[in-house]
């Protein structure tokens, strides 16, 4: 699903985020992307979702090379993956209802099919009777809950979350990881930057650590 | 937690295509949709809609104000096409009957209306009373002033090209001089008013540029105020058009709104203008009262105040949308 070969990315002004990176992703896998800040996890992530581009190697996302994907394609190359951001980057002037339908609008999808879809995804992260309510009136946890909602509510099959949990408590943060577990046991790729080791070791799936721009350990493939 | 055999899983990965109908339907809809939500927006803040709106209606009335005054110049000019004379001055060697002879048999062509016949006499006597040179004429021996016969071609024969044709056909008549067009002065008339339409054209063209900028910065605005909108919607996949349609259509309401705006405007200066037009119309006698717009106008303003209102939204939304990017 995602495969990363020699994959560097260099910031205007020199500073390399990321060092030839080599990263195989299969689907229905979930991993866990760890460092220190400035370690590269959210450039990785953004290589995924070409907010940005590879200055060198290569970068894979179900089959499709990232850096063939031009300028005009790009929309419709990001509506297969799910992203989840610390920040939750909802709109704050519509309801929870019309925040998780967005994509679903976006894809054209008939009015019926999205009210069924974002009710299924919002009973999916246990939300459902704040449909109306506008996400100011919610909490941290439930914001990013409404996140994951709109993230997963056109069924991408892969799923990117950067820092899902670093302004929640331990139990919410569970009640996430929960949530993402379930994903991907029906299929979908889950990739998440986190910095609670703790938690993410208990999850026992495959963690990657970069420092500097470099992967330089992976539970996968220990060296 | 749910189990993970219901509805919501299914197919996770072989998402489901709407159909053709379905895509169409769905397209035409959310266009609707977006149509009346760009409104609904404008109307939360009312008072920057009217702003906006106002500009353009006060900077479009301006040229159509003119224009329409111009129509109607052009409408009272034109009755003074009819108002043309030719004057035949007859050669000295005519005697009195062969220029009522010459006067009957003008008479008798039907692209003439009136015909009338001042003789020798009459012309030196007119002379005397109008200038004062009696004394001086007295002096000559001779009347030097000719037969005149004055022609006024009916009110279908009255246009430029017919009376240069008939004037053409007279000068062929063996006892005329001379023959003169009493036509220049509407002429001269005529050239003064294709200045002026020349000047409403450039005017207008100017303002619709001007117009063109307000919306355009006015949207730039609107993009701005909506950045972290525009990188949410970029981030979950919607295309540079999705993005665009609202703020199109929030171009289209400003156009829209400033027309009308506009057309209100040169409806109550029309209104204001009329009674003063009347009574003016009224010391000449002539009935005459001030055009008002009709359809084919409205319908022009309109067209274009939205087209300028879509196409300063285009220019904005062009330049700064792409300029927005997640990172």
């Amino acid at each position: 699903m995602i495969s990363f070969i020699q994959a560097c990315k260099r910031y205007p002004g020199g500073h390399d985020a990321l060092l030839n990176v080599n990263l195989e992703l299969a689907q229905s896998e979930m991993a866990f992307l760890t460092g220190h800040s400035g370690a590269g996890k959210s450039t990785l992530l953004k290589l995924i979702a070409l907010i940005e581009r590879t200055t060198r190697g290569q970068v894979i996302i179900n089959g499709e090379n990232t850096s063939k994907v031009k300028r005009r394609r790009i929309p419709q190359f990001r509506r297969n993956i799910g992203i989840i951001f610390q920040d939750h980057q909802l709109l704050f002037d519509r309801t929870v209802f019309d925040n998780v339908a967005l994509p679903l609008i976006i894809a054209g999808q008939a009015p019926r099919e999205i009210a069924r879809r974002t009710r299924a995804a919002l009973d999916k992260v246990g939300l459902l009777n704040k449909e109306k309510s506008y996400p100011i009136t919610l909490s941290g946890g439930e914001q990013q809950r409404v996140g994951i909602a709109r993230a997963v509510v056109n069924k991408p099959p892969l799923l990117l979350a950067d820092e899902p949990t670093g302004n929640l408590d331990p139990e919410l943060s569970w009640e996430i990881m929960q949530i993402f577990e379930q994903f991907r046991q029906v299929g979908v790729t889950v990739l998440v930057a986190s910095h609670d080791l703790d938690m993410i070791k208990r999850m026992g799936h495959r963690i990657l650590v970069l420092r500097q721009g470099q992967l330089v350990a992976d539970s996968a493939h220990p060296q | 937690m749910k189990q993970h055999d219901d509805q919501f899983y299914q197919d996770v990965v072989n998402r489901d295509k709407p159909g053709l109908t379905t895509t169409l339907k769905t397209y035409f809809m959310r266009h609707a949709q977006v149509f009346f939500y760009s409104l609904g927006q404008l109307w939360r803040s009312p008072m920057s809609l009217f702003m906006t709106a106002a500009v353009i209606g006060i900077a479009l009335a301006l040229p159509t104000g003119l224009h329409i005054l111009l129509q109607n110049a052009q409408t009272v000019s034109g009755g003074w096409d009819g108002a043309a004379k030719i004057s035949l001055f007859l050669k000295k060697s005519t005697s009195d009957d062969q220029a009522q002879k010459l006067t009957n048999k003008l008479k008798s062509l039907v692209e003439i209306a009136e015909v009338e016949f001042i003789s020798r006499e009459k012309g030196l006597a007119e002379f005397k009373d109008r200038t004062g040179y009696g004394d001086a004429i007295t002096a000559l021996d001779d009347n030097p002033i000719p037969h005149l016969i004055v022609v006024t071609p009916s009110l279908q024969h009255s246009n430029a090209e017919q009376m240069e044709a008939l004037a053409k056909q007279m000068r062929t008549y063996k006892e005329v001089e001379f023959v003169q067009l009493d036509q220049e002065w509407v002429q001269r008339l005529y050239a003064i008013m294709d200045i002026v339409s020349q000047a409403v054209i450039i005017l207008g063209f100017m303002i619709s540029l001007a117009v063109l900028l307000v919306v355009g910065n006015t949207i730039r605005l609107a993009i701005q105020n909506r950045r972290d909108e525009i990188v949410i919607v970029k981030l979950i996949g919607g295309t540079d058009a999705f993005i665009r349609r609202p703020f199109l259509y929030t171009g289209f309401w400003y156009g829209l709104i400033g027309g009308l705006i506009a057309l209100i405007l040169v409806y109550i200066a029309l209104l204001l203008m009329s009674s003063p037009v009347e009574r003016l119309a009224g010391l000449y006698q002539a009935p005459f009262s001030l055009h008002k717009m009709d359809f084919g106008t409205i319908i022009t303003i309109l067209g274009l105040s939205i087209g300028l209102g879509l196409g300063g939204s285009w220019l904005a939304v062009g330049r700064h949308l792409r300029e927005i990017e997640p990172h």
